[in-house]
């Protein structure tokens, strides 16, 4: 049933007379987050209708607007969604059961062609678990395995309805450094040489008309490459998609940014980066934004010598547009947490952290951005998705948790495996049945 | 993302009690003969040190320190107990005191303000492969799984301990570690002993060795033993393969303790060291239903358990644990990468504290060694979303007392007590929020990490000349 909300120190006379779609509702009393960096309005007030922002910030005398749903946060802190990136959410249920993992693809002889959007599955239990901690939307990728490319990443929102991508195909994700190195032959050098390789063929492609036949290309080694793999490198090279460059070393990222120079239009994107702080400047000058690692602190490889949990902190000082990578995470919902141990570390001498608001930025906004979505996802301004999350207390806090998930306006079920398992063993009395008739 | 690597092994310290260990079936030469000692050999007789004798001794001593205390601090004892504006008194290495505003300081000695502060025991990890899977993680560090066969008790992880890891100081200045267990990996289903380390630099092992921490065995359940043996073609295969291996070796290891004649076997003699209840097992199970079974395992052979590692299920059977006086040590939210671990909850550690079962919260895992407070708060956050609220104190135990209490070092630390030793840890917030970190942290009373002075970061040999040497970390 449809209300007419008054809301009350308020003049803005919001005359959202959408019809009565579930995607309307209004969240008053909130300790309102943008997402953008700002710091958090006290008493704020976020409405969303048809599915999308139409307001979010204090209410103005006299302000109304019709929905069906009306929730009072209790002064609770009220965010955008937060945007995961870059996951592998949809694409396995059990990473070490080989069955259900389509993350890798060793046996393919495809490689930039993947598409990870046609293997998404919306009713995975990690997105239904990573739903409930708060993250609404995605990038999901498969990983480098067969080749220095992982093929094409997706956007996906979290609501486990039939069509959970949002963009397919956003970005194309490779890897250089000893990773790549390893995927090409066991140098950097063959790396290097397949992935230009690879982007020349595809400038030779673009612009060519027609449906193009899915044969090898001729050259020595044809299965480095098919003629797919190479189309789906033409809107690469020529800007059209992103290209996601997982590297970690500070000569490897000096090498990364150098490609702008033989390949002008591609739109590179920096994945992990531990030793990104080491070049902060010329990755800002250069204008590439870095999806960081956040926590990583140890020589974990050669390339990451130079390891800080101040790395991100440091790139972000030096003008670089920084989000925080899930991809090392044990899982993405620690991304929270992550963001939270960034505002830690601006109480530690010497350390380079992040406001809190920036902090929050780095797991909302700045990903969306990154990922193409900016002012879409990620954010609570008119006309991003209506991705809602209220928490029971400071999102970054250790333990938090939503207690309401709306995307595009709709509550979210956050029941799930987890969820349920929880019911069942909330006490262990089996003196009148065993716990499987508990449910 | 990689979640429990398959061998791991924690040696701890000497023995205490040379004599009493001394395996009446073991301590003799295959003659028969008694040694006197090792240096004091007849012509052609060689004899090593008698089984039980201490052999790779500790040669930790606490480095200099002086009297400190800290006053006006929120202190958690470890064992439940909490003091807001607390002293904290430690001399000598030990605790002296620990109470409230008026608690006695003599005067001169150095006085930390910790106002608005908080104070922990020293943080105490009780599975962890720092030394054995050091950074970088190379192939040619990879020391952490004998997986060369299923049964391996002759194994001491103290023998592929890197001291120059950089993680033990990672674990230190971010985490507060001041003990850790090192365990052998979980490919094996016996992985051999671990080693129980003060967490202070050392050029040598021995150097960091926990003097007179008992040692423990590794044990593993479930897929990994299978997996890799299976893999190759032999026994086990399965989890009944796994579980008929682990009974023939036990019978072996009876045979071997009541036979008097026989000749010295060092897997025996570790076998032989946990039916003697000396030598404490620690073991990687993840689902409840093998947890069971081990538990009838270990009472079909005779010996206990001190504690399931990673055991995902066992708020399954809580009671169960603390029926048998089991500690679980656990993640706060791994779950789902491996089929062992699908039901993984973020309630597990607040249902086994419900049964009055025993919580460790452990890490696996070197960067979660630098965040045991934080875990133990999600854990802690998730009970409270159904009604279960544990105070802060407790949850302080599952990464102090409980810890110490399941390596079998309770007697000694993890716990702000007087008399322990004075390894404390004074955070500059409240450790269960994440906005927290250690500012100083004290090990045998020394003040071995104080975030104010750059100098008192541990730089490990490897990192010297590097990028980012002496950083902020």
């Amino acid at each position: 049933m449809k209300q007419l909300l008054a809301l009350a120190a308020s003049a803005l006379a919001l005359t959202a007379a959408t019809p009565a779609l579930a995607q309307d509702m209004v969240v008053t009393n909130a300790k309102l987050v943008i997402g953008d960096g700002s710091d958090p309005i006290e008493g704020g007030v976020v409405i969303v209708d048809d599915g999308k922002v139409v307001f979010a910030g204090k209410p103005a005398a006299g302000q109304t607007f019709s929905t069906a749903v009306v929730v009072d946060a209790g002064g609770a802190y009220v965010t955008p969604g937060i945007f995961a990136t870059v996951t592998t959410l949809g694409l396995s249920d059990v990473s070490a059961v080989e069955e259900t993992n389509d993350i890798t693809a060793r046996g393919t002889p495809f490689s930039a062609a993947l598409d990870a959007s046609t293997a998404i599955n919306p009713t995975s239990q990690h997105i239904l678990v990573h739903k409930a901690a708060g993250i609404t939307r995605a990038a999901t990728t498969m990983l480098p395995s067969g080749s220095i490319f992982a093929g094409q990443g997706a956007i996906i929102d979290l609501d486990g309805d039939a069509n959970p991508v949002v963009q397919a195909r956003a970005f194309q994700m490779i890897s250089l450094g000893e990773n790549g190195a390893d995927r090409a032959g066991g140098s950097r050098s063959a790396a290097h040489a397949l992935l230009r390789a690879a982007l020349r063929e595809a400038q030779a492609l673009a612009g060519k008309p027609g449906i193009p036949q899915t044969t090898a290309i001729d050259k020595a080694d044809e299965v480095l490459l098919s003629r797919f793999d190479a189309e789906a490198l033409v809107p690469v090279v020529t800007g059209k998609q992103k290209l996601y460059v997982d590297a970690e070393r500070m000569a490897d990222i000096r090498a990364v940014l150098a490609l702008k120079q033989e390949f002008p239009k591609l739109d590179l994107v920096l994945v992990g980066a531990t030793e990104g702080w080491l070049v902060a400047k010329e990755i800002a000058a250069a204008g590439v934004p870095v999806i960081a690692n956040g926590l990583i602190d140890l020589p974990e490889t050669f390339e990451q010598l130079g390891a800080t949990q101040s790395n991100a902190g440091r790139l972000a000082e030096a003008g670089v547009k920084v989000a925080i990578n899930a991809a090392t995470l044990q899982n993405p919902r620690r991304l929270q947490q992550v963001a939270g141990n960034l505002v830690a570390l601006t109480k530690v001498p010497g350390a380079t952290g992040m406001s809190w608001g920036q902090a929050f930025a780095a797991i909302s906004s700045v990903p969306a951005e990154i990922s193409g979505m900016g002012g879409k996802s990620g954010v609570l301004k008119p006309g991003a998705a209506g991705d809602v999350v209220i928490w029971t207390e400071d999102p970054l806090e250790a333990g938090a948790v939503p207690t309401k998930v709306f995307i595009a306006g709709v509550e979210q079920d956050l029941t799930n495996h987890q969820t349920r398992l929880r019911d069942r063993y909330k006490d262990l009395d089996e003196s009148n049945r065993p716990e499987a008739y508990d449910w | 993302m990689f979640a429990d690597k398959t061998t791991r092994g924690r040696f701890a310290a000497l023995m205490t009690l040379a004599s009493a260990i001394a395996l009446s079936a073991c301590t003799t030469t295959g003659d028969g003969a008694k040694p006197e000692s090792a240096s004091a050999k007849p012509d052609k007789t060689f004899a090593a040190t008698p089984a039980g004798d201490p052999v790779f001794a500790s040669t930790y001593k606490p480095f200099p320190n002086i009297s400190t205390a800290i006053k006006g601090a929120t202190i958690y004892d470890g064992r439940g107990g909490m003091i807001r504006n607390g002293v904290v008194f430690m001399s000598g290495g030990k605790i002296v005191s620990v109470g409230g505003p008026d608690t006695p300081i003599p005067a001169d000695i150095a006085v930390f303000d910790g106002t608005g502060k908080f104070v922990t025991p020293g943080i105490i990890d009780i599975h962890s492969h720092l030394g054995d899977y050091p950074s970088p993680g190379v192939e040619a560090h990879s020391d952490g799984n004998e997986a060369t066969a299923p049964t391996t008790p002759e194994v001491w992880a103290e023998h592929s301990v890197w001291p120059q890891d950089p993680g033990f100081s990672r674990a230190l200045a971010n985490g507060g570690i001041t003990a850790l267990q090192v365990l052998p990996g979980s490919a094996n289903l016996m992985g051999g002993r671990s080693v129980t380390l003060k967490n202070v630099p050392s050029r040598t092992v021995q150097g960091m060795k926990f003097p007179e921490a008992p040692y423990s065995m590794k044990m593993a359940c479930g897929e990994n033993p299978k997996r890799v043996y299976g893999a190759r073609g032999r026994m086990p295969s399965t989890r009944m393969g796994n579980f008929a291996v682990n009974r023939e070796t036990w019978l072996a290891a009876i045979d071997y303790a009541n036979d008097p004649k026989t000749k010295r076997d060092l897997a025996k003699e570790t076998l032989v060291g946990v039916l003697k209840g000396e030598i404490l097992i620690q073991n990687h199970c993840y689902r409840a239903d093998e947890m069971a079974l081990v538990l009838d395992m270990a009472k079909e052979m005779g010996y206990k358990v001190a504690a399931f590692h990673h055991a995902v299920e066992a708020y399954k059977i809580g009671d169960l644990l603390k029926e048998n006086d089991v500690c679980s040590a656990i993640w706060a939210d791994w779950y789902g990468f491996k089929m062992e671990s699908y039901d993984g909850i973020m309630e597990n550690a607040a249902f086994l504290q419900r049964e009055g079962a025993c919580v460790v919260i452990h890490s696996d895992d070197q960067n979660d060694i630098q965040r045991l407070n934080q875990e133990a708060a999600k854990a802690q956050a998730a009970g409270k979303r159904v009604g279960i609220d544990i105070p802060d104190a407790t949850v302080i135990g599952w990464l102090t007392y409980n810890a110490a209490k399941a390596m079998g070092i309770a007697d000694k630390t993890g716990s702000l007590e007087t008399g322990k030793m004075a390894d404390v840890v004074l955070w500059n917030g409240d450790p269960l929020s994440v906005y927290s970190r250690p500012e100083k942290v004290w090990i045998d009373g020394a003040l071995m990490f104080d975030a104010m002075n750059p100098k008192t970061r541990p730089v490990s040999d490897f990192e010297l000349g590097q990028p980012g040497e002496g950083d902020v970390k």
